[in-house]
């Protein structure tokens, strides 16, 4: 990667400009997940305005962008309203298209591919087959094997999927977007 | 009355008590939902995670659909659907090109100008102004109304009361006879979409939460999120091994809390679909 080169695209597709932030690190403070990241919100910022290209490269492989829950408490406390959720989403496609995933999100990466084929298949979401091909994607096979029966006795889970009509429209929406298959 | 309705996914499936008790209540109060045909998924987070243009297109084709139905009021109790079209709706008024390619996906010109109510603002414009007349049996109970983030956050679009104590569900609560205590946790993450993927997470997030509102004497949590309330009540064994400790505090939504006020029925109410059984005093008037 060149220098500046992330922090530019950055700008680019999400408006954000990250010289803003002075480093106070109140979104460091308020994040609910901060003390599980390998990097904390408020050095993301100082990296992507170091502009250094080993930085860049070490954030699309950080755990820290998958870990955000884009719970928005960081940007709703930043003196300067910068909006980081949404750097966080451009940095996790980045990463994403990058093969740069860090291992420990894979878990997470493989839900989020697996909401999105029973999306892309239904055009509602079908939370078994959401969690069967999650569970065959993830190899987690035997996750939440207590959980289901109690669902499924309260009536909260269909075993067929609901299928919306329109499917040529759905199907026009996913067209030249990235398959969502396992990578 | 008549207004448009976008359930959700969730409200079709693990959040059905939701969707039973807003429609219960609405027809007490004389109010139709009347459902978007053909709606899809929002994309929820895992568009907004993985694929930019998806997260916009998905939430957009429910928009068109209103739209093509006529509706001016869209009713939208899920939190996380909610933000997803409010998002969606102000991404495509500020972003012409984006726009123009989600049009074009749809092939459909979106006017993109209906309003969109999350279920305080639906609660607050058509139920309240009936719910002195509406209550029957007063709850009478000490309650934690817990916000999340999706209904308060972000500040700027969402435009809740006060986005870091907000008190719209409180005093609603207490239009229903019910005690809302003060607490610290109300905006705080429930670990939200890890329910799977990282359930520690959930599990200590929700655990914090729960914690503070049982030490604060809450007998039940109210909530007005599918996600949060999954995390909160059905996610209870992971909070559980977090505080090392049995928790029995109920997590309810707002609308079957109405619902039991009103004089429904428990079961009308869905209440018999929780996880944590609920044990909920009302006072007969």
């Amino acid at each position: 990667m060149k220098k500046n080169e992330l922090s530019q695209n950055v700008r680019q597709f999400t408006g954000v400009d990250v010289v803003e932030c002075y480093q106070c690190g109140k979104c460091t403070a308020g994040c609910p997940v901060a003390d599980k990241m390998d990097i904390r919100p408020s050095v993301i910022m100082r990296m992507l305005q170091s502009g250094d290209a080993d930085s860049e490269d070490e954030l699309l492989r950080s755990l820290s962008i998958w870990l955000c829950l884009t719970c928005e408490t960081c940007y709703s406390r930043c003196p300067m309203e910068i909006d980081i959720p949404k750097v966080m989403d451009y940095l996790r496609q980045r990463s994403l298209a990058e093969g740069k995933v860090h291992k420990e999100a894979r878990d997470i990466v493989s839900f989020h591919k697996s909401f999105l084929n029973s999306i892309e298949s239904n055009g509602r979401l079908h939370e078994v087959g959401l969690v069967m091909d999650y569970k065959l994607h993830s190899g987690n096979l035997l996750q939440d094997m207590t959980t289901a029966p109690g669902m499924l006795s309260r009536g909260k889970l269909h075993i067929l999927p609901e299928r919306i009509k329109d499917r040529k429209g759905l199907s026009r929406l996913f067209k030249g977007q990235t398959k969502n298959k396992k990578s | 009355m008549k207004l448009g309705f976008y359930p959700g996914c969730s409200l079709t499936g693990s959040s059905r008590e939701y969707n039973e008790s807003i429609l219960a209540i609405s027809k007490v109060a004389g109010i139709e939902l009347a459902e978007i045909p053909d709606w899809n998924c929002c994309g929820a987070t895992a568009a907004h995670n993985l694929n930019h243009e998806l997260s916009v297109s998905l939430p957009a084709r429910n928009l068109a659909l209103a739209e093509l139905a006529e509706m001016e009021e869209l009713v939208v109790p899920c939190a996380a659907c909610f933000n997803r079209l409010v998002m969606t709706q102000r991404e495509l008024n500020e972003n012409e090109s984006l726009l123009a390619i989600v049009s074009e996906k749809l092939q459909f010109k979106l006017k993109n100008n209906i309003k969109i109510l999350n279920v305080i603002q639906f609660l607050e414009k058509y139920v309240l102004p009936q719910l002195d007349e509406l209550v029957k049996k007063p709850l009478n109970q000490d309650v934690a109304c817990y916000y999340g983030c999706l209904l308060v956050r972000p500040q700027k679009v969402m435009k809740a009361d006060r986005f870091e104590d907000p008190m719209s569900m409180d005093l609603i609560m207490q239009k229903l006879g019910a005690k809302a205590i003060d607490w610290p946790f109300k905006t705080e993450c429930c670990g939200a979409g890890f329910s799977v993927s990282k359930t520690e997470i959930v599990g200590e997030l929700s655990g914090k939460i729960v914690r503070n509102a049982v030490d604060r004497g809450a007998k039940a949590i109210v909530v007005a999120c599918p996600m949060c309330h999954s995390n909160l009540d059905m996610r209870r064994p992971a909070i559980e091994s977090y505080l090392k400790r049995k928790v029995d505090v109920p997590v309810i939504y707002i609308t079957q809390a109405i619902a039991l006020a009103m004089g429904l029925t428990p079961k009308q109410a869905g209440l018999q679909r929780h996880f944590v059984p609920v044990n909920l005093s009302v006072t007969q008037n």
